[in-house]
């Protein structure tokens, strides 16, 4: 088959892209202007603009002196680049392999893609109008080669299939052909104005005088050279599909359906050493309707049997109806999976064992997310506030539990309030009444205060004691506040030791 | 003839004796309990309780069940399953706590050496999850022991808990909380447990150690007993005393909840 190219020419790409972002821009001369030597330069200028004799090149000064409304904004360095990286990411569409062509513009290799289009010409008014639509006012050729392409794309009218293109290509200037502007300059000088005259020339003479570069380039027009361009590699998706013969309505073949998925899938994603972060498995029904279940996995996970469970305990919502035909499994979430180094003596390995997280996401698949925790130390004496939830199996604490002071093994969420008979001041309650029991305090230890964080709330603090009754039960009392002869403060039980 | 009967009758009860012990020994890994060249054994400090157990070693990789009966005792039983727990996680290994409305408080783990960020809390509003969670973190071979609040159990409910660490070996602790329902359950060894008044040497003022009464009150294979426990320095120690009330509360017990 022979090799068809096509070159897209961005001719206002950065001024166009500003535009996007600000439609009034279109509407009046605008430049976009970088620092160079102490001076601000124009370095792109839209359409109304170089109406004005204003371009690329100028400083801004003078090009103020001839337009004073001019607008003007900071350009920034690199956009182009990334620009052209997007764009060439959204022509994947027209065709598998597309090259960034600095400094404006892209080759596309669309060999045996323009028929799906109806054609070169509808492929060429197709892409045209996606980007016009965007905002970016393109110029477009096809050719066999990707001088040509290139050189139709900036000399000659765009969005047309040329019939008899090394014709085309002989009566363009010398510029069309890619070469350093000192060239261009020196072949004007010499009274070459197409590149018909160039290929009379012998070439030892052409190389001696131009250099190399000058042959190639005619030559890689021609097609006489080969040329090869870098491709933009798209973000891989993952995903994988299962057409089937006959409609599928039992919960079996569902699960073979998904079975099969999620092997190739994972295959895939082993290679890559990649893990499912969220999945979406779905099907499409005989007649239109769509019916998907999806999972999330606490930590990106490439084992087959372990998604399939979590998938498992929702096949039982997916309702066939006629039959499916169709099963897709989409990974829309994906995470680098980091493979923990096999240990050789016996031992788990913690938290960070994968049967943990799968254990994890089995239990969160059937009962929703928010009834697992996991606590670090936090930086406060506050009993409430002296835990934090962790985010992740994999935090681990940043400062060491506490065991200095006692703390019960139950405490309750909310303190409860009881009646104590404490006649000393700062001494540990003689007996309290806690859910209509008296209990009478037989050892205690205390106070620790815990003063109460003012910067987050305010209040009075507590004093704590440790108490046991007469039957060895132990509790965790405090005081609200200071012992007061005439105002009695509160005592509340707010634990119990073990 | 007739001298030799005694000795006859000797060697037949020493045949008897010997065939039962293999019987015995036949059975107990039927029931689930493996003998302890096939499970690693745990140094945990109860010293003589150990001869309560079948082969002489807390059974691991079983589901036992504590019996309590307010937030006293439930908070004594829980700093008991948490020194049984230190012992049985060895250096690395994970504890699932179940529960329906948890008042634990992951800072005093550290007390009984557990660090409390490799206890993962489970909290659910429903006690039929509760089971379910319980069942699937029970068949997580990567878990070392579950602890569950659990209230309603039935019979069957509690096989299937026991087969579930019959095949991953884990070590699970089902709390029932409210003691007016229990019910026969499969589950290896039911327990309970109360607080003790602590006490300090020299009759120093302040509280002690957390002490127990541990009551073994059900174990399969094995001999039911009380002992008193303390908790101290990252260890069990038992307390010689003679407890008074041992055979009395225990068969109470027994009539009870059997």
């Amino acid at each position: 088959m022979p090799k068809r190219y096509v070159s897209i020419w961005f001719r206002y790409l950065l001024t166009d892209r500003s535009a996007r972002h600000a439609p009034q821009l279109n509407k009046t001369p605008f430049v976009l202007v970088a620092p160079e030597r102490g001076r601000m330069m124009i370095v792109a200028a839209n359409a109304l603009a170089q109406k004005e004799n204003i371009d690329a090149g100028m400083v801004l000064a003078d090009a103020k002196a001839v337009f004073p409304t001019l607008q003007y904004k900071d350009a920034k360095p690199g956009l182009e680049m990334v620009l052209l990286h997007n764009l060439a990411e959204l022509c994947i569409r027209y065709g598998p392999v597309v090259a960034i062509d600095l400094p404006d513009g892209l080759i596309l290799d669309a060999t045996g893609c323009a028929h799906l289009w109806g054609g070169e010409n509808a492929y060429l008014q197709d892409i045209t109008n996606r980007f016009r639509r965007l905002g970016y006012y393109v110029h477009v050729a096809i050719a066999d080669t990707i001088g040509k392409a290139w050189a139709f794309a900036r000399f000659v009218s765009s969005g047309n299939v040329i019939d008899d293109e090394t014709t085309m290509l002989l009566s363009l200037p010398p510029a069309s052909l890619r070469i350093e502007n000192s060239t261009i300059e020196r072949l004007q000088k010499l009274g070459i104005r197409q590149i018909r005259e160039l290929v009379n020339i012998p070439r030892p003479a052409l190389r001696r005088r131009f250099g190399h570069l000058l042959l190639q380039r005619l030559d890689q027009a021609l097609g006489q050279e080969q040329e090869f361009i870098q491709p933009v590699q798209p973000v891989e998706v993952f995903e994988e599909r299962l057409p089937c013969l006959e409609p599928i309505s039992t919960a079996r073949g569902i699960e073979i359906a998904l079975t099969r998925l999620l092997d190739t899938l994972c295959e895939r994603l082993y290679k890559q050493q990649k893990g499912v972060r969220t999945a979406i498995f779905k099907c499409y029904r005989i007649d239109g309707k769509v019916e998907q279940i999806e999972i999330g996995t606490s930590r990106a996970s490439h084992n087959a049997p372990h998604l399939f469970k979590l998938f498992e305990l929702k096949i039982d919502t997916i309702e066939p109806a006629l039959g499916i035909e169709l099963f897709i499994l989409q990974a829309p979430k994906v995470d680098d999976i980091i493979i923990p180094q096999e240990k050789l003596w016996n031992g788990t390995s913690g938290l960070l064992d994968p049967g943990i997280a799968e254990l994890i996401d089995r239990i969160e698949g059937k009962i929703g997310p928010g009834h697992i925790h996991r606590y670090l130390p936090a930086e406060h004496h506050w009993p409430e506030r002296s835990i934090q939830p962790a985010t992740s199996l994999d935090d681990t604490p940043l400062i060491p539990w506490r065991t200095d002071k006692p703390r019960p093994i139950q405490l309750l969420s909310v303190p409860e309030k009881i009646a104590v008979t404490a006649p000393i001041p700062d001494y540990p309650p003689m007996q309290f009444n806690y859910k209509g029991k008296l209990h009478k305090v037989a050892k205690a230890d205390g106070p620790e205060r815990i003063e109460r964080e003012w910067w987050i709330d305010k209040g009075l603090h507590r004093d704590y004691y440790v108490v046991e009754n007469e039957q060895g039960q132990r509790y965790w009392l405090f005081r609200l506040g200071h012992y007061d002869e005439e105002d009695k403060p509160e005592w509340y039980v707010h634990g119990f030791f073990a | 003839m007739q001298a030799n009967t005694p000795h006859i009758d000797q060697s037949i009860d020493s045949d008897k004796k010997a065939l039962l012990a293999q019987l015995q020994r036949a059975i107990l890994p039927l029931q689930g309990i493996r003998s302890p060249l096939q499970t690693h054994t745990v140094e945990n400090g109860l010293g003589t309780i150990n001869d309560a157990f079948p082969n002489g070693t807390f059974p691991l990789g079983a589901v036992h069940e504590f019996v309590s009966t307010g937030a006293e005792s439930f908070a004594a039983t829980s700093g008991f399953i948490a020194g049984l727990t230190s012992c049985i996680i060895n250096n690395n290994g994970i504890v699932v706590w179940v529960s329906t409305a948890r008042t634990a408080f992951p800072l005093a783990f550290q007390h009984f050496d557990i660090e409390p960020d490799r206890i993962i809390f489970i909290d659910l509003k429903k006690e039929k999850d509760a089971l379910w969670v319980v069942e699937e973190t029970l068949k997580c071979e990567h878990v070392a022991a579950v602890v569950g609040e659990i209230q309603q159990m039935d019979f069957n409910q509690s096989r299937r808990l026991q087969l579930a660490v019959e095949k991953s070996r884990v070590t699970g602790f089902i709390i029932r909380k409210d003691a007016k329902k229990i019910t026969p359950s499969a589950c290896v060894t039911r327990w309970q447990i109360q607080s003790l008044p602590s006490e300090l040497p020299n009759d120093m003022p302040g509280v002690g150690f957390p002490r127990w009464q541990v009551e073994l009150l059900k174990v399969r294979n094995g001999k039911p007993g009380a002992w008193i426990i303390e908790w101290s320095t990252g260890q069990f120690r038992l307390i010689d005393r003679e407890l008074k009330t041992v055979s009395l509360s225990s068969t109470q017990a027994k009539e009870r909840y059997a």
